[in-house]
């Protein structure tokens, strides 16, 4: 089992990554605390936490957007926080890319369709000349399922899941290596919301994406990815792959974000019991906190009593469902 | 059961236009629904279905370019749609017809104190002095879960967090003591945690004070847990109703069944999502049929020529589809929403992604 996981190749390694922002009088306010793990290539890394965790800022750091206050962050083994070259710096925007959460406000809404997924090839002059630029165009448009002839309009023609495609073409004309998707599907509609991960998981497949998925549903979460951190107030809670996650949580935070994802039957819903997260249930000695690998792959963020009581859960859970 | 009900509110076939530029968009075609004393009613729907503007002819709370063009909604005796002006509003919209919105940072004045801002419609609605008003204000934030209530009372909105501004706006929309509470996305601004202790707020409240709510939302993981009935909006109509059981257990109108399959919740690892395929219909044309059925993998010919009226289900489920004529073809509702009840227990239960404990 371990072998799976040391023998994958990383593509992006967050190492004890701090970002804080200055808050004036001399203040500072650590939005990420301490964020270390390592993005396999080729998988979908789901951060779920809620808004004010920490997972945007973590995600932009990762853009180059935000700064980190300490540690690295690497990129095919190269760092790519910090002072780099004006290279390196542009060899990151091409290859990182990100998906937002709103398309109607990433869009430049007085530029035609052609331009605002032209943008990328013509900042790093990535045509050879204007028929090469307009097939790559094309072709960015028809693996989003749009068609070229939308080429020649405004975002505001389209309906909300059109636009997020022009926001996924964007993206892709780069061909870029690792996205960053910032809860892209949280402003669409349930129906257009499968489409669109449909469309993001098709699209991976094809062109071996490694994702970063944002979210705070961890209905949505369960579906994409393949393994899955949990963010809470700055600091990672649990890693663990996807089914692990669901089938043995750990952390108490973890369990009331599982108690808390509706589930689409009235029967059902109206027994569930929510879990309110209450920090007062955690070791409060003051010792200090680590993420610490309690199975191959699977890690919480615990005190030495915490991990013990997680280590009796765990071994309970794992009887119960032997 | 349902007839032994008062009817609190009868709407009967709402039409709203809204004149943008030169045309006329037809934003509800011919909507009726009667709301029963003390039930809770969910409106479902995807953006741009007319869920909110329907609910927004109870208040009289119609952009200014938007009317009822036909029909009617009686409230009390009063027929809410021929009241024009803000003084025949006055003692129904805030009072008798409260509404919570999406986003309580819209709801709420930046720039005053919160306590001043529940008192201001204590004052106005029940004429009471100062002193009283603010009693009562710190009575109700402590009772929608503002801890250190009276210490609270005098800060602003930035200083609440999102979860905390909700609550205050239910405490202002309560402090009338409404007959009907309509709750328009009440949670989509907010975390999943928190959304779950706001509904269980509307909820407790709702059982200790006898109103009425309205939910419009288009999360169906939210319908499932609030509702008693539920009616589902395309394309500016109702296009299926009845209670929560019968409309997530027996759906009977495609669309419908589309939403309910599209729900990540029932998304299989490696496997396509089922999805809807097109977009919703413009609403500036006339809309001939079904309004589904440009979308509908399973639309009949009939649907359309014919716009389909409603079929009755049982004594609480009607849609409005032709797959329910007698002359229809049989047809089962997709195989992702068969036995909905055992997939989503078995997901709940010891051993299922989402048991906890």
């Amino acid at each position: 089992m371990s072998n799976e996981y040391t023998d994958r190749e990383v593509i992006l390694s967050i190492r004890h990554v701090d970002i804080s922002f200055d808050v004036g009088n001399k203040k500072k306010f650590v939005a990420v605390k301490d964020a270390n793990f390592d993005i396999y290539k080729g998988e979908t890394f789901a951060l779920v936490g809620e808004s004010g965790s920490g997972k945007t800022t973590l995600g932009r750091a990762i853009l180059r957007i935000n700064p980190c206050s300490a540690g690295e962050i690497l990129f095919e083994g190269k760092r790519i926080s910090g002072k780099i070259s004006r290279e390196e710096d542009r060899n990151v925007v091409r290859n990182i890319q990100m998906i937002f959460q709103d398309p109607a406000a990433s869009l430049n809404e007085r530029a035609t369709i052609e331009y605002c997924i032209s943008e990328g090839l013509y900042n790093f002059h990535l045509y050879e000349n204007e028929e090469d630029r307009v097939a790559k165009v094309d072709r960015a448009l028809q693996s989003v399922g749009l068609l070229p002839e939308h080429k020649s309009r405004y975002p505001h023609e389209f309906s909300g899941g059109q636009r997020q495609r022009v926001g996924i073409a964007r993206a892709m004309i780069m061909d870029p290596k690792f996205i960053v998707a910032d809860e892209p599907i949280s402003a669409l509609d349930v129906s257009i919301r499968a489409q669109v991960l449909n469309l993001m998981n098709r699209l991976k497949a094809e062109k071996n994406l490694t994702y970063l998925f944002i979210a705070h549903d961890l209905s949505v979460v369960r579906f994409i990815a393949d393994r899955i951190a949990v963010i809470h107030m700055g600091e990672i809670v649990e890693i663990a792959d996807s089914e692990t996650l669901f089938q043995y949580p750990l952390h108490p935070y973890t369990i009331s974000l599982l108690s808390t994802v509706p589930m689409p039957d009235p029967l059902v819903e109206k027994e569930r019991k929510h879990i309110v997260y209450d920090p007062s249930q955690l070791d409060q000695s003051g010792a200090a906190r680590s993420l610490r690998e309690i199975r191959p792959g699977h890690f919480v963020f615990a005190t030495d009593l915490e991990f013990e009581g997680y280590e009796a859960k765990l071994e309970k859970l794992e009887r119960e469902k032997a | 059961m349902e007839e032994n009900r008062n009817i609190i509110l009868s709407a009967k076939d709402v039409e709203v236009q809204f004149r943008v530029r030169d045309r006329y968009l037809t934003a509800i075609r011919g909507v009726s629904l009667d709301l029963y004393e003390g039930e809770t009613f969910a409106i479902v729907g995807e953006s741009g279905s007319g869920k909110s503007v329907f609910t927004k002819t109870f208040t009289g709370m119609l952009e200014s370019n938007g009317s009822v063009t036909k029909g009617s909604v009686m409230f009390h005796g009063k027929d809410l749609t021929k009241l024009k002006s803000d003084k025949d509003w006055e003692g129904i919209r805030g009072a008798k017809i409260a509404t919570i919105f999406q986003d309580p940072m819209t709801s709420l004045n930046p720039i005053r104190t919160i306590g001043s801002q529940i008192t201001e419609v204590i004052e106005k609605h029940q004429g009471v002095s100062a002193s009283e008003a603010k009693a009562q204000a710190i009575e109700l934030m402590e009772r929608v879960g503002i801890k250190n209530a009276a210490d609270r009372f005098n800060e602003y909105p930035f200083q609440y967090s999102g979860g905390m501004r909700q609550r205050i706006v239910i405490a202002i929309a309560l402090s009338c003591h409404p007959e009907i509470l309509i709750c328009d996305e009440p949670t989509t601004a907010l975390d999943v945690t928190i959304q779950a202790q706001i509904i269980a707020l509307i909820r407790d409240l709702q059982r200790e004070l006898k109103f009425t709510t309205l939910y419009i939302t288009h999360d169906l993981g939210v319908v499932a847990n609030v509702a008693d009935r539920v009616g589902v909006m395309y394309g500016g109509q109702i296009i299926e109703y009845g209670t929560v059981e019968e409309v997530f257990f027996d759906p009977r109108h495609p669309y419908t069944w589309a939403l309910l399959s599209s729900l990540p919740q029932l998304g299989v690892k490696g496997e396509e999502l089922y999805y809807i395929t097109g977009t919703p219909p413009s609403l500036y044309n006339e809309i001939k049929g079904d309004a589904f059925a440009p979308r509908n993998e399973h639309a009949l010919k009939i649907d359309f020529v014919e716009e389909p009226p409603f079929f009755r289900v049982s004594d609480t489920h009607y849609a409005k589809t032709w797959l329910l004529d007698p002359r229809a073809p049989k047809l089962e509702k997709p195989a992702v929403i068969q036995d909905l009840h055992e997939k989503i227990k078995k997901m709940t239960d010891k051993g299922g992604a989402f048991h906890v404990e």
